[in-house]
Formats: structure tokens, C-alpha cells, sequence
């Protein structure tokens, strides 16, 4: 019926449009017979009329036509496609043992500016296999996947797929030679239901029809195992399922090496083994697929392989099966570091902040902070595990005062007057006229934290600029205070003036944790302040933080890798939801208990909470 | 799959990358290379079109600006005039509010003066009415900016759009009292010199002082001032500004009340030092010209005085062609459009570097 | 009676003459291009029609087929707008300069290279003015039906074009491969090149073509509303046009019926029986203030359907980091 409509529809528009056609050829020869040149042009009109006859036959035929020729294709099509279905079927196991690597990268190089982000990438991926590509963050793998997938194009260097040289200048040259890549950032557009997003970009000649896009979105789904709702709007969607839109993308193209960049880092566990589940029929199924993570528990059970980039560099590719952890770690990062990091015992732990049952809703009624309450102490981690957006960001910001609470209270100890403020809903200056010592590191570090095209003075400026009642800035104690954290926390920069856009995104980083540190703070709150961090710098910033806390500062520190966060922190509190799962003690607990709670749904109630 | 690869074996020819910074040197080479090829451009251009020697024509436009001592008074006037809208604009251009209302905001300017002239200029001794106008002016101009403002801070409504409306219902505001105080309806207000700004040396020296002052001042408010950072901070990253609990809403009013108070004040001389009336064509599309020259000048007070310079000049040498040549008017608006469609396309080359791929070796 | 059909006929040929103009910039502004040079290219559209109009008048002496007085200037405006759409999109896309700077530019050169030619055939001015018989000349049967004529069947062959063209944007902008690539592009050019659309491709052809149907409202406007004199107004309409593209929340098919409700609020002060001057003046702004009022309520409503596309006025550079 449906069908039925759209067609009627597509003919009463061609039937205005030659309407419409006919108008402009006789109005103006209607015009025409009023007027002395139209009167020896008269003759004009019969011929008009017959052309206009002509010419709509022609087209309506041809309506026809490619109509009912569109149909015959597209029944062809299927039966080629079932053809070749079954012969892939049958030419399955031979392909998986043929020689020829589906994927072959030749002394790839791509350099930013001064920046080499790949040197000299030999790599190869066999039809069949998952590959996992492991590197420190920031050693060039999502460059050098972006050049498989025609984002970026090499310096220097080839690339050979089914073992044809092959030139990969966009997207569409990649899509071409079967190669699709879901990005760690979706590419998908939020006023677009999933289907739109899924058939964008193809041409393949085929009518555009939505119903039947939304058939075959399905049976691919249903294929490999994923749930999706073909119709639903992007914006509408969790994570979880964008990221699905994405693969079935790739899929819905016909692609037969598949680049996955850190998926996992956005799901829950049960999420992730639904994926692997899902690659592993894949791989089954004849597809090649590299994935790019920094879980070496995920590496060891997914791949097939393992290739180590480091700074740039290829360093080895390894049979899954004849390697460890240890040995992918000495690769990766070129010499044994000590994981342990120094931990102090707490010093003389007060209540420095007290949150009590602060909920928050968004602008679309999404409840983003339920009923939280919890106490950050003086001298003393307090770490805060979950799945990315349980609602980790709102509750910095709140507490802030970048976020708007609805209901709650949250209770600030004034360590050198005594007396207790109550911070809700007070915009940052309010929060700073009150003598709250409050330093926030925030996850957006060039968006949020620091201005990209100011200099590094400036940036020191931007948390103490209000200083003095002078109407002019003084740019000579932000001077200082630039040269000190450069020299102290070794801040690689060519001198205090380079725009902070500029610096790699660990000197970024230091740049913003010094300011911040710089404030004397009495709370410290810093959101996944190590990621995108290489090893040293993220040391850097651990010890940075340890130092607070020995200094007495409440310090809250949001992450993402359990381990440090284990390592690190007094106590950990786990978000799921929006909601406290728990908070439980750091020497303590297992790794396993902090997955669990991240992706409970129970609450425990307060008293055990603070018991814990 | 064989027929795809044959069919792209091909590398892009042109590679573009961005550049990390560029010598001022290098950058101003390539803005004056780009001006000579604009007047190479044109140059051929009107030599098609009049078929005049184009030296000649150049000449003539040097002389049309510097020709005589008025001439180049009247050059640095204008200049100061646009310079003036192009200041009014900066501050919000550098907040990454796009006031494309100069225009109007400065016809309201002068319209307010030539009210004031109009209603009361009878009623109050001179220096008194002088101080009533200046204000009046800078009020109004500064309300009128104010409109856009508020509604772009609290519900961020596209201040581009809406600015470019205000310019319109200003001119048929001008429109309306005109047609009101116009005799027998003309349209036409009659001149007031009576009530003009007391002659300073010259009858231009006094913009052109104003003007000036504004300039370094408004340089130094942008540069060293608490208010011209926050400005910065705000137009950089509003959630940064939102972050180190700057006011965003506070800073967007207060910047457009500064810009809205610079138009006013140039219309102000407009009118009151100079047409001693207002017309629909007073400002004469100068609100968006002052665009331009503040764009060209990457948002600083002090390269302004260039743009504006050059803007000014062309304008000027173009209308000398048309009287010394008898060409139409209207190829002075070509000639201008043409360099200034140069300086902008010469950006490109200051922000990226073109590599030419060499033709890589055939397979076997 | 008969005022108010006049008043709604004359409504109807501004409004559609608005609509060219809309549609135009709304396919432009689909595509991430917010092209504040659009009353430029309507005024260097109409020139190129005029004059293209006037050669062909002095070349068949006057002897012009109807036919072809009418295709001729509308290929030429065609012609001339998509070319000030070409020179838009090589700065912007190509040469990635700021679009709003760009657009002011192409502006005041378009109205400066229209001036220029209507000053070459300003003295066969008469010619164009020949044409608008074949421009507004209504249906044949047109005068017998008494208001129903008037008000549907009278207007000239641009009017009934204007509503084929913004029909026809609305189909292919929603129900076609073509018009999702294109708003793909408008809302997310890094997205859509991910998935293989040409961007450069979309915006240079959207604008190029945008800029042409613009135009068209720029003959119309000549030929159809000012009955063949040119006069030195056009590049308002301009800015009433890219004022419509707001307030019909870029849908052209919804904007057949804003285009009328501006044309009636341009056109009204000279239908209202007893203001003045002055007073009319005033009713002139109302166009303008409906389009602020719009702007209000729909930045206030803070609708995902009714907001421009997230892309608009951001060139694209794919190796950006």
C-alpha cells in the first residue's frame, strides 16, 4: 500500500510539473495573439500544442520505462546477488587460505606541519582475520587508519588491497575498494533517522526509496545480530545504538575490511562482548577487520593478530596466540614501566564537600543526576568510575556551577573560616566571591578549560584576570606564572607566546593542570585529565595530583582506566546511570567489583553508601 | 573490482595543508602581490570596457585622491568615517557576534542628530544643545544595538539576520520622518547649517580627532582592558567564558551598547559635521564596507586605519575615472569589488601551502 | 471587492517574485552556504536578462517570437546568477574565505556590473520594456471568469514558475538521493564526505544553481512587477528574499505561502484607503519586523525542525585539525 502511495504521488507531481510546462509555453502564445508581432506568429500555436503532445508522450513513456526497467534490474540484481552469495559461500574457506592479504600498507609515512604522526608503516591484514592495532594514545593509529579510509592521504608510501595497488584519495575511493571505518567519533548527522544515515552517500543506481532501505537495514541486522530501528532519529539514540548505525553502515556497503576504532571505549562490558560476538561472525563470514584498542584483556580475545605502533613506527606484528600481556606491553611502550603509583595515605581527612541528594534534568527531561549524595574528603582521592556519560560531567559541572540542580544541597567546609556554604546552583564568580578555593579540570581541555587561539600567558590570565580593582589587565604575574609551569612541569613550547592550540595534548594538558594547581585550590576536580596522555605525562599529572592531596586538598578525579583508578585513588565512587552504584574502598576492591557496579542498575541507600 | 583500480589510478595533483604561522613579511607580500594583480585584473578590464590606456586610468585615480590638498582632506575624512563604523563593528566581531547593522545603527545616529536639529535646535543655546545632541545620539544608536543584543543573549537568536533587518526598518524610519518634516512632503530635509559643529581648524579636523582617538582608545580597551579579554575569552569559546564564570549575556549587551555608541557617534559627525541633514543614502552602505575593512584588518583597531585607507582610496580614484574618462559610474563599484575579491582570495595562501604532486612513477 | 483582488493579484506576483529569491537561497543555505550575495546576483541576474532581451529585440527588429522573448531572458538570468554562484562558491569552498565577508562583496560588485550593463542598453530601454507583454500576460481564458480569473489565472508565466520551481526544490529536497546528500552536506560536511559525498561538488552546484533560481526573481521582478523599467530597488528585494528564507523555515513548498503573507505585507500600504505618506512608510517595515518577530519566536521555540542547518556559514576543510 505504501509502495502504492508513493507512486501515485511521484505522478501527480510529474503530472503539475508538465502542467506547469504547458502554461509557460502557452501563456506566452496566448500573449502573443493579442499583439501585432503574435498575429504574423500565429501560426505558433498549433505548432506549440503539438510539441507539447509530443513531448509529454515522450515523457510519460519514459516514466514508464524506467519504472518497470527499475523493477527488472533490481530482480536481476537479486539473483546475481544470490548467485554470488552462495559461491562466496563455497569459495569461502579457499579465499581465507589465499595468499594475497586483503590489505597491505608499504612504507606509509604522513607528517602535520612538523609533526610525524606515521614513519615508515608496514602492515598487513590477512582476508579473514581480526587484527588488533595497539599503541600507546597519540603513536599514529588513527592516522594511519584514516589513510586506509581516505581521510587523510600519505606523504610517501602505498597501499595494496587484494594485493592491486590502490589509491585512496576520499571516503568514496575507500568505500570503492570495500574498505568502511567507524570512527571513534560517529560521522553520523543527529536530524537524520538511522536509515537516512545509513544509504547516505550511496549511488548504486538503485531508486531512493526509505521503506526498502529500512528492509535491508534489518535483515543485515538480523544477519549479524545487532538490534536497530531503522527510523529512529540519531539524536534519539544511546551510544550503544549509534555506534551500531555505524557498523551497519559499513555493512550495508558491502565492506569487506572493516576498521574499527576504539569501539569499546564508549560501551559497557555486556556491550562489548555483544560486539566481539557480532566481529566474530563477521570474520566468519569472510570479512577482514582491524580494530583499534588499548584494552589488552579485549586484544588478547578478539584478534587473531596483533600489531604494535609506537611513536609512528611500526614495531611488530604478533600471532595472538604466541604472545602475553607483558610482552604487548614492553612493545608498545618500548621499556618496562612500574604501574604502582606512590599513594599516600590519607592526611588528616575532613569533610571538605558534602553533596547531598543533588538531581538534575536536562532541557529534553532526561534525569542526568539522580539523587547523588556523597562527601569528597580533605587530603584525599576520591575517584569517580563509569561507563563514559553516566552522568560524570553534570556532576562536576554542578558542583562548579556550570549545571543547573534541581533539587539537593551541596555543602562546602570553609577549612580557614569554619563556616559551611551551600553551593547550589551559584554561578562560578558567585562560588569564587564566597572564598570557595575551587580548581576544575575539565574533560574539554581547548574548548572549556583553556582558549586554543590565546597564548599561554593569557591562559594563565584566565582564571585571575578579575584581580584588582585596576580596569586594565596585568599581564605580568600571569608572565610568571607561565615561565614556572613550563619550567617545573617540563612543558615542551617554543616560548611563553605559543597560541596553547599549538602544544601536543600532553603539554596542553600540563599547561591546564599547572593553572589550575597554581590556584592554591581546597578542592580539586579533574575529569579524565590523563586521556589522550602518552605514559610520561600522564605520570606527570598522577603526581600532580598526589602532591594536592598530601598539600590537604579534597581532590575528586574522574577516569576511565580502572587500574589507575585503583592505583590512585582514596576511595572510589561509581556512577550508572546517573545514579551511585557505590562508593567503595580503593585498597580493597577488585577490578571486578567496579566493573559490576558500573553497569548495576540498583541503588544502594545512603547509609551503606557512606559506610563504605 | 579490476576495472575500479584501473579506473582510479590517480593521485590528487594539488595537496593542500595548513600552515602552521606565517612571517608577517612573507604575509604581507603575498596581500601586495594579490593588490598588483587585482590592478592587473582591472586594469584589463577597464581598457576592454573604455578603451582607455590604463596607465592613464590608474593616474587619473591617484589624482582623483591625491590630485589637489581638498581632494586629500576629503580622503582622510572618509576614511575616518569608515574607520569609525569599522571600529563600532569590532568589538562584536571579535565576540563572534556578526553586527551586519552598522548601517542602520549609524543612520539612526544621524537621524537622532537631525532631530534634535529639527525640534529643538531653536530652543536651547548652542553649547548646551551640542552636549544634548552627542548624548541623544549615542543613546539612541547604542538602544538600537542593544535590540539584537538581548535577544541573541538570551535566546541566542541569529544576531546576522537580525541585525541586517534593523538596517531596513532604520531607513524607513528615516523614510517616515522625512516624508513628516520634508516641505509639502518632498522627502527632503532641508539643510541646517546653523547648527552645525563649530569649525576646528578645518571643517574636517574635528571627525578626523575624534575619529583617531577613538581609534587608539578602542585598541588599547580591546588589547589591555579586563572588558576587551573577557570579550576574547567570549569569542574564542563560550563554554570557556561560561567556565571561569564570565557573565556571557553581560558581555554580549555591553559589547553591542559600545558598538551601537561608536555608530551613533559617527553618525553624529556625520550629520552634525558634515550634511547638517540626513538622508536615506547618508551612510551609503558603509556599514558593510566597515565589514570588509575590519575583516581585512584581522579585528585590530591600529591595521584599520590601513584598510579603511585603501578602501577610501579606491572608492575615490574610481569615481575620478568615471568624470575624467566619461565612463559609467558604476565601474568605480566594479574596480573596487574586483581588489577587494583579490585581498580576500589572497588569504587562502597566507592560511594554507599548496604542494604540487610530482607525477609519481608508472607501474612497471 | 475589486480593491482587495487587485490588492491579493499584486500580492501574489511580489510574493512570488520573493519566492524566486527564497528558493533560491534556501537550496544555497541547504548546502552550508549562507550567501549574503544574493541581491548582488538578482540584480546581476536581471541585468543579464534585460540585456540579453534587448539584443535579441534589436537583432530580430523587434519581430520577437513570444516564445523565445521569454526563454532568451530567462536563460540569460539563469546563466548570470549561476555564475555570481560560481564566483561565491570559488571563494568560499575553494579558497575558504569567510562567507559573510565574501557575500557582501558579491554584493555591492553585483549591483555595481548590473548598473553597468543596464547603462550599456539604458537607451533601448524600450525594448525590455516590450517584453513584459509576454511576461504578464495571464492564462487566455482568464478575463472571463470574473474573480476567480483575476485571483488564480491572471498572472504572467514567472508567477506559475516560481510555484513549480519551489514545489519541485521541496520534492528533491526531501524525497530524493540528491536532495538527502544535500542537506547531509548543509547539517554535517565532515559526515557526509566520511560517507562518500562530494562536498565540494554539492556546495559548488547547489550555489551555482541557487544562485540562478535567485535570479530569476530578479526578471520577475523587472519584467513582471515593475513592468519592464528597470529601476534601482532590486537588491532589496534581495534582502526581503533572504528575510523569507527565515521565515518559511527553509521548506520552499511551505514558503509559497510566506512568500504571499510578505508581498502582503509589502504591498499593503498602497491598498489601505486613507494614510498618508508618512504612514506608508511605516507599513513598509513590516516585512522586515515580521521576519525579526519570526526569528524570535523560532530561536525561542528552539524546534530541532524548524532551525537552520548546523553546517550553515562554516567552510570546509577535510585535513583540519
Amino acid at each position: 500500500m505504501k509502495n502504492k502511495f508513493a507512486y501515485t504521488k511521484r505522478m501527480i507531481c510529474f503530472a503539475f510539473s508538465l502542467f506547469t510546462l504547458s502554461i509557460m509555453a502557452v501563456l506566452p502564445a496566448s500573449a502573443a495573439t493579442a499583439t501585432d508581432i503574435g498575429r504574423e506568429y500565429g501560426f505558433i500555436i498549433p505548432v506549440l500544442a503539438v510539441l507539447i503532445a509530443v513531448l509529454a508522450a515522450c515523457a510519460l513513456l519514459l516514466v514508464f520505462l524506467t519504472h518497470w526497467t527499475a523493477k527488472r534490474v533490481r530482480r536481476v540484481r537479486k539473483e546475481i546477488a544470490a548467485v554470488q552469495a552462495g559461491e562466496t559461500a563455497k569459495a569461502a574457506p579457499a579465499k581465507r587460505n589465499a595468499n594475497v592479504p586483503a590489505l597491505e600498507l608499504r612504507h606509509v609515512t604522513k607528517t602535520f606541519g612538523s609533526v610525524v604522526a606515521n614513519k615508515n608503516v608496514d602492515l598487513d591484514l590477512k582476508k579473514g582475520e581480526i587484527l588488533a592495532l595497539l599503541g600507546e594514545n597519540g603513536c599514529g593509529k588513527t592516522t594511519l587508519m584514516n589513510m586506509i579510509a581516505g581521510i587523510y592521504f600519505p606523504d610517501e608510501g602505498e597501499i595494496y588491497i587484494d594485493g592491486e595497488p590502490a589509491v585512496i584519495t576520499s571516503p568514496k575511493d575507500a568505500f570503492r575498494y570495500g574498505v568502511g571505518m567507524i570512527h571513534q567519533h560517529f560521522k553520523l548527522i543527529n536530524v537524520f533517522s538511522a536509515s537516512e544515515n545509513i544509504v547516505l552517500g550511496i549511488k548504486d543506481g538503485q531508486k531512493y526509496k526509505l521503506s526498502e532501505v529500512n528492509r535491508r537495514v534489518r535483515e543485515i541486522a538480523d544477519r549479524y545480530g545487532f538490534h536497530i530501528d531503522p527510523t529512529k532519529k540519531i539524536h534519539q539514540m544511546s551510544v550503544s545504538e549509534k555506534q551500531t548505525v555505524e557498523i551497519v553502515k559499513v555493512l550495508y556497503r558491502g565492506a569487506d575490511i572493516l576498521i574499527l576504532d576504539e569501539p569499546t571505549a564508549v560501551l559497557t562490558p555486556q556491550e562489548t562482548e555483544k560486539l566481539f560476538a557480532v566481529l566474530r561472525r563477521m570474520r566468519d563470514d569472510g570479512k577482514s577487520i582491524i580494530i583499534i584498542t588499548h584494552k589488552m584483556h579485549e586484544v588478547l580475545s578478539i584478534s587473531d593478530r596483533v600489531a604494535v605502533l609506537r611513536k609512528g613506527e611500526h614495531i611488530a606484528t604478533v600471532e595472538t596466540a604466541t604472545t602475553d600481556e607483558n610482552k604487548l606491553t614492553e612493545m608498545m611502550i618500548g621499556k618496562k614501566v612500574t604501574l604502582n603509583i606512590d599513594r599516600s595515605e590519607p592526611v588528616n581527612p575532613t569533610e571538605r564537600l558534602t553533596v547531598k541528594h543533588i538531581t538534575s534534568v536536562d532541557a529534553d527531561g532526561v534525569v542526568t543526576l539522580d539523587d547523588i549524595s556523597f562527601t569528597a574528603n580533605a587530603g584525599e582521592i576520591l575517584g569517580v568510575a563509569g561507563i563514559a556519560g553516566s552522568g560524570q560531567r553534570e556532576l562536576l559541572e554542578s558542583i562548579a556551577g556550570l549545571h543547573h540542580v534541581n533539587e539537593g544541597e551541596i555543602l562546602y567546609e570553609d577549612p580557614t573560616t569554619g563556616k559551611t556554604e551551600n553551593l547550589c546552583d551559584k554561578t562560578p564568580l558567585q562560588i569564587r566571591e564566597l572564598g570557595v578555593r575551587l580548581s576544575f579540570v575539565p574533560e574539554d581541555r581547548l574548548g572549556m578549560g583553556l582558549v586554543g587561539n590565546m597564548d599561554i600567558i593569557d591562559n594563565m590570565m584566565l582564571r585571575s584576570y578579575r584581580r584588582g580593582k585596576s580596569l586594565f589587565l596585568d599581564r605580568k604575574n600571569p608572565k610568571d606564572l607561565a615561565l614556572s609551569i613550563i619550567n617545573n612541569l617540563e612543558v615542551v613550547t617554543p616560548n611563553e607566546h605559543t597560541p596553547v592550540r599549538r602544544l601536543s595534548g600532553g603539554n596542553v594538558q600540563k599547561v591546564l593542570v599547572g593553572r589550575e594547581i597554581a590556584a592554591s585550590p581546597s578542592v580539586l576536580m579533574a575529569a579524565y585529565p590523563v586521556r589522550g596522555l602518552d605514559i610520561n605525562s600522564s605520570y606527570t599529572i598522577y603526581n600532580l595530583l598526589n602532591e594536592q592531596k598530601k598539600k590537604g586538598v579534597a581532590v575528586i578525579f574522574v577516569g576511565e582506566d580502572l587500574d589507575v583508578l585503583l592505583a590512585l585513588s582514596d576511595r572510589i565512587m561509581v556512577i550508572s546511570g546517573g545514579k551511585i552504584s557505590g562508593i567503595v574502598d580503593a585498597r580493597t576492591t577488585t577490578k571486578e567489583e567496579v566493573g559490576l557496579l558500573m553497569t548495576s542498575d540498583t541503588r544502594m541507600n545512603t547509609d551503606e553508601k557512606e559506610d563504605a | 573490482m579490476m576495472k575500479v583500480h584501473e579506473s582510479t589510478k590517480k593521485e590528487p595533483l594539488i595537496h593542500l595543508t595548513k600552515r602552521d604561522a606565517i612571517s608577517w613579511q612573507k604575509s604581507i607580500l603575498i596581500r601586495a602581490a594579490a593588490i598588483i594583480c587585482a590592478l592587473l585584473f582591472a586594469a584589463i578590464l577597464i581598457t576592454l570596457l573604455s578603451k582607455e590606456n590604463p596607465l592613464n586610468v590608474y593616474k587619473s585615480m591617484f589624482l582623483g585622491a591625491f590630485g589637489s590638498e581638498r581632494r586629500i582632506w576629503n580622503l582622510i575624512n572618509d576614511t575616518c568615517i569608515l574607520l569609525g563604523i569599522s571600529l563600532a563593528v569590532t568589538p562584536a566581531f571579535r565576540m563572534k557576534f556578526w553586527n551586519c547593522g552598522a548601517e542602520g545603527q549609524t543612520l539612526i545616529g544621524a537621524l537622532t542628530a537631525a532631530a534634535c536639529m529639527y525640534l529643538f535646535g531653536d530652543k536651547l543655546p548652542l553649547p548646551a544643545f551640542f552636549a544634548v545632541m552627542t548624548v541623544a545620539c549615542i543613546v539612541t544608536s547604542a538602544i538600537w544595538a542593544l535590540i539584537p543584543a538581548i535577544f541573541k543573549a538570551f535566546f541566542n537568536t541569529n544576531e546576522t539576520l537580525f541585525t541586517l533587518m534593523m538596517n531596513y526598518i532604520a531607513i524607513q524610519l528615516i523614510m517616515y520622518f522625512l516624508k513628516l518634516w520634508g516641505k509639502n512632503g518632498s522627502g527632503v530635509l532641508d539643510r541646517m547649517p546653523e547648527y552645525r559643529f563649530p569649525i576646528v581648524g578645518n571643517q574636517f579636523l574635528l571627525a578626523i580627532i575624534t575619529i583617531l582617538v577613538l581609534t587608539v582608545l578602542l585598541y588599547i580597551y580591546l588589547r589591555y582592558s579586563k572588558q576587551g579579554y573577557e570579550i576574547s575569552v567570549v569569542g574564542e569559546s563560550e563554554n570557556t567564558a561560561k567556565y571561569i564564570g564570565i557573565n556571557v549575556k553581560k558581555v554580549i549587551i555591553r559589547t553591542m551598547i559600545i558598538s551601537g555608541a561608536i555608530c551613533g557617534l559617527v553618525g553624529l559627525l556625520l550629520v552634525a559635521n558634515g550634511s547638517c541633514t540626513v538622508s536615506t543614502t547618508l551612510v551609503g552602505g558603509q556599514g558593510f564596507t566597515a565589514i570588509m575593512v575590519s575583516w581585512l584588518a584581522k579585528f585590530n583597531p591600529l591595521y584599520m586605519i590601513l584598510s579603511s585607507l585603501l578602501i577610501v582610496f579606491l572608492g575615490k580614484g574610481a569615481s575620478q575615472i568615471t568624470t575624467d574618462f566619461r565612463v559609467d559610474s558604476s565601474i568605480g563599484d566594479i574596480i573596487t569589488g574586483i581588489i577587494l575579491l583579490f585581498i580576500i582570495g589572497c588569504e587562502f595562501f597566507i592560511h594554507y601551502k599548496v604542494h604540487f604532486r610530482k607525477k609519481t612513477k608508472e607501474e612497471e | 471587492m475589486t480593491t482587495f483582488i487587485t490588492f491579493l493579484v499584486s500580492t501574489v506576483r511580489l510574493g512570488m517574485t520573493l519566492l524566486f529569491g527564497a528558493t533560491g537561497e534556501a537550496i544555497t543555505e541547504k548546502s552550508g552556504h549562507l550567501n549574503l550575495g544574493i541581491p548582488g546576483t538578482m540584480c546581476v541576474g536581471a541585468a543579464c536578462g534585460c540585456v540579453a532581451e534587448s539584443i535579441y529585440f534589436t537583432s530580430v527588429n523587434g519581430r520577437m517570437i513570444p516564445v523565445l522573448a521569454v526563454l532568451i531572458p530567462i536563460i540569460a538570468t539563469f546563466i548570470g546568477g549561476a555564475l555570481m554562484g560560481l564566483i561565491y562558491s570559488f571563494f568560499t569552498v575553494t579558497l575558504r574565505a569567510n562567507q559573510n565577508v565574501t557575500g557582501l562583496v558579491l554584493t555591492t560588485f553585483g549591483i555595481g556590473i548590473s548598473n553597468y550593463m543596464i547603462a550599456q542598453v539604458k537607451a533601448e530601454a524600450y525594448t525590455f520594456a516590450a517584453a513584459r507583454k509576454y511576461f504578464t500576460a495571464g492564462l487566455p481564458f482568464s478575463k472571463n471568469l470574473g474573480w476567480f480569473g483575476e485571483l488564480f489565472l491572471s498572472y504572467g508565466v514567472m508567477i506559475y514558475l516560481a510555484i513549480a520551481v519551489a514545489i519541485l526544490t521541496s520534492i528533491v529536497l526531501n524525497k530524493t538521493r540528491l536532495g538527502l546528500h544535500l542537506r547531509a552536506v548543509g547539517e554535517n560536511p565532515a559526515t557526509a564526505d566520511a560517507a562518500g559525498i562530494n562536498v565540494t561538488a554539492y556546495r559548488y552546484g547547489a550555489t551555482c544553481i541557487g544562485c540562478g533560481i535567485a535570479a530569476l526573481g530578479g526578471i520577475t521582478f523587472v519584467m513582471d512587477y515593475l513592468g519592464g523599467n528597470w529601476e534601482y530597488v532590486i537588491d532589496s528585494i534581495g534582502w526581503l528574499s533572504v528575510a523569507l528564507v527565515i521565515f518559511m523555515a527553509w521548506r520552499p513548498s511551505f514558503g509559497i505561502l510566506c512568500a504571499i503573507v510578505f508581498g502582503a505585507f509589502y504591498v499593503a500600504s498602497s491598498y489601505i484607503p486613507g494614510i498618508n505618506l508618512q504612514t506608508k512608510e511605516l507599513f513598509k517595515m513590516l516585512p522586515y519586523l515580521v521576519t525579526i518577530v519570526v526569528l524570535v519566536v523560532t530561536s525561542i521555540r528552539d524546534r530541532k525542525e524548524d532551525q537552520p542547518p548546523a553546517g550553515l556559514g562554516l567552510n570546509y576543510y577535510r585535513e583540519e585539525r
